[in-house]
């Protein structure tokens, strides 16, 4: 390995700033490193341990030492060492042991821009980590922390304090999913093609978890924590880069990208929602309508047809695009929402198409979808489904009922600030 | 958090620069870019044109005055951006600490202004707020 330090880095950096240098380069190193030593040494929960066990060193001696010229080789090695001590010590003399043992001696002879993994196989290894992070075999919230801890090398602190959970609650969660992988004896694969379109679901839905965590917080106080958002979306960048080939991975990302503009505009001054009809257009996020656009195309020009992601994130687009809401291509958008129905049928895909159709058509029309819903008894707990119902009974004088429903909606809602603004209306102000 | 590393070199620097096969740094860069586009960090990246075929506008006068490139004395040439977002400053100098350039090349990392940076209680929004109020009570009324 390398023994090369930063000399005026060491000077210049005092231990906190390490702290913050060794968590900068965790990020951006963990999935790669995590997944060559669960190549290595076949076990997913052992080396997410070993490479915890190297960052602990690194904030031990790099303050003294300085950071290394290439840090990810120093944590890699760090990491196969103790896993050899390890191996020894358990008399696992096998292998896997001499195979890592050779690799310690070469990286140690090699140059020190030397890369610590194999550039043909670290992409394929890394994809296999995203799938052993969002394997069905582990529940969701497991899945979640396991991916922002493993691909997106967060820390325990960091999750608890993007989902508002103890810190001792994710470490829990992570350490149970390692067993479950373990117990399940989960392998470290890219699932074959047939079962890749099952498996990628659930990568996406992991993502698309995390995202929605931070576009709208399901509890607590904040209506939005950005930078959970922010993180979905580096995932899957991240993933659409390494398939390319899939176009509900980049229509998720077209999809984030898309909503995710509208950020800046869903508060007020005073940290109020602010519903898409009143919202300001020109605080949109134009780069990342952009994006979000490019992103959609590049799904489209794969001529596989669109996916839920790719549907929902043309409707995205279709706001992205408009002036206002009048001015909204709410047909397409009622179409769209058709076409995501017939491909998931869901009560809340089709509370949406009601609030299109009320748009497009009108609200009687609009009515007679939510009535519908209500009637099959789906939804009930849910608040958005009151809450529309209220908005289209105010659009046709219904006022009475429309505050019972707006009631209905608050004593629903999770997030304290939609409540109040759901209780407000119900009041009738 | 996005930042903007920004690509300058000196006169020297960019003659180095020259030196390197285009094919190698072709390849060098796109390595680059590739790895930052897996991270899932890269948003946008380009490479600028030789300061030969460019020109200055210069406010100092009161009509802006233009000058063609190349601009004689120079101490550094701008040569190219990317912009990445990243969850701290530390990591964006991570990466730009792993840029493919050489002597004479400097990579500015600075931050890109985001709505973070622009109150919602600035000036601009509380005339809207004061104009939306206004219109809820002209409708009660």
């Amino acid at each position: 390995m390398n023994n090369s330090h930063d000399e005026a880095t060491a000077r210049s950096t005092e231990s906190h700033g390490v702290e913050r240098t060794v968590a900068a380069i965790w990020r951006i190193e963990s999935a790669r490193i995590i997944a060559t030593l669960t190549r290595l040494t076949g076990d997913f929960g052992l080396a997410e341990d070993l490479a915890q066990e190297a960052v602990i060193d690194a904030l031990r001696q790099w303050p003294e030492q300085g950071v290394p010229r290439n840090p990810a080789s120093w944590l890699t090695a760090v990491a196969k060492r103790k896993a050899i001590d390890g191996f020894r010590r358990r008399e696992r003399l096998d292998q896997r042991l001499a195979v890592m043992g050779q690799e310690l001696e070469r990286e140690q002879e090699s140059a020190v821009d030397e890369l610590p993994w194999d550039p043909d196989e670290i992409d394929d290894d890394v994809l296999r980590l995203v799938f052993i992070s969002c394997h069905p075999v582990l529940a969701r919230e497991a899945r979640v922390a396991l991916t922002l801890r493993v691909v997106g090398g967060l820390s325990s602190e960091e999750i608890g304090r993007a989902f508002l959970l103890p810190v001792a609650t994710v470490q829990q969660r992570i350490v149970r999913a390692k067993k479950t992988l373990a117990a399940a004896q989960v392998p470290f694969e890219v699932p074959s093609h047939g079962e890749l379109p099952k498996r990628l679901g659930s990568v996406l839905g992991v993502l698309y978890l995390i995202f929605n965590e931070g576009h709208t917080a399901s509890s607590g106080t904040d209506w939005m924590r950005p930078e959970l958002g922010q993180e979905a979306a580096r995932l899957a960048r991240g993933l659409a880069a390494l398939m390319p080939k899939e176009p509900e991975v980049h229509g998720l990302l077209a999809l984030m990208e898309l909503t995710a503009a509208r950020f800046p505009a869903r508060v007020d001054a005073k940290g109020e929602p602010v519903l898409l009809a009143d919202q300001d257009r020109q605080r949109w996020d134009q780069g990342k309508i952009s994006r979000g656009r490019q992103v959609l195309e590049r799904a489209d020009a794969l001529g596989r047809g669109r996916g839920a992601y790719c549907l929902q994130a043309a409707i995205a687009r279709c706001h992205a695009l408009a002036p206002n809401i009048e001015e909204t291509d709410w047909d397409q958008i009622v179409v769209l929402y058709e076409a995501l129905g017939r491909l998931a049928p869901s009560p809340v895909v089709e509370l949406n198409r009601a609030a299109a159709v009320a748009m497009a058509t009108g609200p009687e029309s609009a009515l007679r979808i939510i009535d519908g819903i209500r009637a099959t008894g789906a939804l009930r707990r849910y608040h958005l489904l009151p809450a529309t119902r209220a908005e289209l009974l105010l659009r046709l004088g219904r006022e009475e009922e429309a505050r019972l429903e707006f009631a209905l909606a608050a004593s629903l809602a999770g997030n304290e600030r939609e409540r109040a603004l759901l209780q407000a209306k119900a009041a009738g102000s | 958090m996005k930042f903007m590393l920004i690509m300058r070199a000196t006169d020297e620097g960019v003659k180095a620069y020259q030196e390197i096969p285009f094919e190698q740094i072709i390849e060098d860069m796109g390595k680059y870019n590739e790895s930052m586009m897996k991270a899932g960090v890269m948003l946008a990246g380009e490479g600028l044109s030789d300061a030969a075929e460019g020109s200055v506008v210069d406010f100092s006068s009161e009509e802006p005055l233009v000058t063609d490139g190349p601009y004689g004395e120079t101490k550094e040439l701008f040569n190219g951006f990317w912009i990445i977002e990243v969850s701290s400053k530390e990591e964006a100098i991570q990466w730009a600490k792993r840029a493919p350039l050489g002597t004479g090349a400097l990579l500015e990392v600075r931050r890109v202004h985001g709505p973070e940076d622009f109150p919602a209680d600035n000036e601009w929004i509380q005339k809207e707020e004061g104009w939306r109020e206004e219109q809820a009570q002209r409708g009660q009324a």
